[in-house]
């Protein structure tokens, strides 16, 4: 198989030699809703009509600035001309796009500078291929070192050695909780070597503004497909799915095309890289519920049950998918993988903090510059991410807040951008890490309201199976929506306040337990805006300085 | 067959030995230790969605719903306290809140599972907002009616039709406050073609959701003690063999 992967990563070396001038084009759901497919085939046929030769387009996945797209890069071979990464191109301009690639010269007018922060200060491990390799071909997945790491655990290491090097990576679950990877995959690894364990990837992300999971399966499934494979091993599974919502028609195209190309190759199904080795994956859509991101109530769906979760203990590492001892991790965990048995466990805790390892990546929306995808390394304060990496707030508005963790997390108000981005500290303000999401907002927006939203959001995607939850969550955003009115008096907000801490510790799952969140993190930080609009407001203002501070 | 362990722990202060295959609102039921509940019914799997049960353990500042939490060795297990009462009755609460309960016109009055738990929690106020929604009565059934009114998504039906009748004719359709329970796939009882029309599930209702035709105002009594009986029957766990 080594030889194989050599032959494979030579061809490739020396396709891509022919090419004088590559041009890439974003082809992620992002920069294809803006026609980004129509710019690929305008510069291919450009290419063509116009003989240039030495030019060669493909489609490649995201490039991170989502906000510009569709994006365009061009590299050349001509060390000195080096790349040049183009914005908003539209079809109209391939033309004169392929000319000036041609001639190793730039289109000045759409020139989308490289050399800002924004590109400058990410560290890229899970996005490493994103906008360089066409997702598409196995090929270029190899020749960019992919299943090299998959190669080495089936026959230089044993299960043990693959969990001990993800133990030692520090590597914490991605998904939101924060749960580390390596104690996760110890359990199951340690569950009856007899019974039929399972490997389940969480693609089922939920978030509202978040699109991190989407992007890594659109622009580099096959990493996605490596770490699961590398976690079947190291568990001792036979078998794994991955659950993807159904709103990604496109994650689930390219994702089926490289379960094909994987299994041609050998590097999954029967046999694996010539060794006993076998496992399969399969693909399980979601149908467009939320609470589905729980891994029992996503267990339950894969089993073709209702999506709605049970309560645990006992966990799914014990009782999972069939009963069976099951792994299960979100998407970003395991593209974190491969990097880790590649380079090392040692590698990977290098970057960071002492408490969370290595990079995450958010999507960046709302109020800012530059919206899009970007990847840091934990620990990074998230002022650095808001004004540098994020170029700022546009119009001239003020930075109010950084929400994260969607209709789970809180709101971080501008006074605490020192902190650093990592689990714990980002607890401690009564927000958590989440799934990636992070959305900014300026002083235009009212933070009653946008508790409001988020409890419109957990109301509707409520399973209705626990009553603090299903009637709790409805409850609190008609109290939310009376108070937003300004129809509300300090009864309504003590009631409000009454039901957070309930349906927070009386919830099934934790849809249920982070609902009143968003709720607890504004009054925390800008309970002022809700007095503000109580009919008795003059009073409340009076009796709040007495008001202890709400506890996360 | 793997012998299991018998562990003893405490519950309110008392000693209980236990098997560890056995949760902890059995053993407290065994020993006469009141846990409220709704959804828990003797005889079906346990649900957990009601949350009355929960129980605080000491040591975690999470709770644990007694019917689906197995005890440890050593845990100490507390029933009652402030905090459980007060959440417990606003649980109850929010279940008058979001359905039409009025228990003056209702076949269940004096027999009705909520209304005695609200009793017991002193419930005298629902102190938030009624939803009010407008919901239908199935009345096609032959023998039975459904008032989805009186609805509190406990199950009990949908796991008695299942797990004792083999039937499954009842299940859970829609999500949040839009979950209803169905027959089949969302048609008429009365057209239901995997009903049997045992009556199971009329007997198993904790509300007057489900009852028999021809019952007038706090009429309906529920007979649910078959269960138990019928459960141990099949299992031969009453000295025979498994």
């Amino acid at each position: 198989m080594h030889e194989r992967f050599e032959q494979i990563t030579q061809k490739e070396q020396a396709d891509a030699a022919k090419v004088e001038h590559a041009i890439h084009v974003c082809i992620a759901a992002s920069c294809l809703s803006s026609q980004s497919d129509k710019v690929l085939e305008a510069v291919q046929a450009e290419i063509e009509a116009g003989q240039h030769k030495g030019c060669q387009a493909k489609g490649v996945g995201c490039m991170g600035l989502c906000s510009r797209g569709p994006l365009v890069n061009v590299a050349h071979k001509d060390e000195k001309l080096g790349e040049t990464m183009y914005q908003y191109v539209t079809p109209a301009d391939a033309p004169a796009l392929v000319q000036a690639a041609s001639q190793g010269k730039q289109l000045k007018e759409r020139i989308c500078p490289t050399d800002v922060p924004f590109f400058q200060r990410q560290t890229k491990i899970v996005l490493e291929n994103s906008g360089r390799i066409d997702p598409e071909r196995i090929e270029e997945y190899i020749a960019a070192g992919g299943y090299s790491a998959l190669l080495t655990a089936v026959t230089e290491m044993t299960p043990n050695d693959v969990v001990d090097e993800v133990l030692r990576s520090g590597l914490r679950g991605r998904g939101g909780g924060g749960y580390p990877t390596g104690l996760k995959w110890t359990t199951v690894a340690k569950a009856d070597a007899k019974l039929r364990k399972y490997v389940i990837c969480n693609a089922d992300e939920g978030d509202p503004g978040a699109f991190m999971d989407r992007s890594v399966l659109e622009s580099d499934p096959h990493r996605v497909l490596e770490g699961m494979t590398l976690a079947g091993y190291a568990v001792g599974a036979r078998r794994g799915y991955i659950y993807v919502r159904g709103e990604y028609p496109l994650a689930v195209a390219r994702l089926k095309k490289a379960i094909n190309q994987a299994r041609r190759l050998g590097v999954l199904g029967d046999g694996i890289c010539g060794t006993t080795f076998n496992f399969q994956i399969d693909i399980r859509l979601g149908a467009g519920a939320f609470v589905c991101g729980e891994e029992t109530a996503l267990i339950a769906s894969v089993e073709g049950k209702r999506g709605q979760p049970r309560p645990r203990p006992p966990y799914p590492a014990e009782f999972g998918l069939w009963g069976e001892p099951t792994l299960i991790n979100n998407v970003e965990t395991f593209a974190n993988v491969a990097p880790i048995i590649r380079n090392g466990g040692d590698w990977y805790a290098s970057i960071g903090t002492e408490k969370s390892k290595g990079t995450k990546v958010f999507a960046l929306a709302g109020s800012i510059v530059n919206t899009g995808l970007i990847e840091v390394p934990m620990g990074i304060p998230l002022k650095e991410i808001v004004f540098e990496i994020g170029g700022g707030i546009p119009g001239g508005h003020q930075v109010k807040a950084v929400q994260t963790g969607g209709p789970s997390g809180g709101c971080i108000p501008a006074d605490y951008f020192d902190t650093p981005v990592d689990y714990e500290s980002l607890v401690k303000l009564g927000s958590i890490m989440g799934s990636g999401g992070m959305i900014v907002m300026d002083e235009t927006s009212n933070m009653v309201d946008v508790a409001r939203y988020f409890m419109e959001f957990c109301k509707s995607e409520s399973c209705g199976k626990c009553v603090p939850c299903r009637v709790g969550t409805v409850q609190m955003y008609d109290l939310l929506d009376q108070i937003y009115r300004g129809e509300g008096t300090r009864y309504e907000l003590k009631l409000l306040e009454n039901l957070c801490t309930m349906v927070r510790e009386m919830s099934l799952c934790g849809l249920g337990q982070t609902a009143p969140n968003p709720v607890n993190s504004t009054l925390r930080y800008f309970r002022h805006e809700y007095l503000e609009l109580l009919r008795d407001g003059d009073l409340a203002v009076e009796t709040a300085v007495s008001t202890p501070e709400v506890q996360p | 067959m793997r012998r299991s362990r018998i562990i003893t722990f405490k519950i309110n202060g008392q000693d209980i030995a236990a098997r560890e295959d056995e949760t902890i609102l059995e053993l407290a039921r065994q020993h006469e230790i009141h846990i409220p509940t709704l959804c828990y019914l003797e005889g079906v799997s346990a649900y957990g969605g009601c949350r009355l049960c929960m129980v605080e353990i000491k040591g975690s500042n999470r709770l644990f719903p007694a019917c689906t939490t197995y005890p440890d060795e050593g845990m100490e297990i507390t029933t009652s306290s402030e905090r459980l009462k007060a959440y417990r009755k606003q649980t109850v609460e929010l279940l008058f809140s979001e359905r039409n309960h009025i228990c003056a016109v209702c076949v269940s009055n004096g027999s009705c599972e909520l209304q005695a738990q609200a009793y017991d929690l002193g419930l005298t106020h629902v102190k938030v907002p009624y939803i009010n929604p407008n919901l239908p009565v199935d009345a096609s059934h032959a023998y039975f009616g459904l008032d989805h009114n009186r609805c509190i998504l406990c199950t009990r039906c949908v796991r008695v039709c299942d797990e004792v009748e083999g039937a499954h004719t009842w299940d859970m359709m829609g999500r949040g406050a839009e979950a209803r329970i169905v027959a089949d796939l969302n048609q008429p009882w009365g057209d239901s073609l995997s009903c049997t029309s045992c009556g199971k599930c009329v007997q198993v209702c904790p509300t007057g959701a489900l009852f028999e035709k021809g019952t007038s105002v706090a009429e309906m009594r529920k007979k649910h003690e078959f269960l138990p009986y019928l459960r141990l029957m099949r299992e031969g766990r009453d000295g025979g063999e498994e």
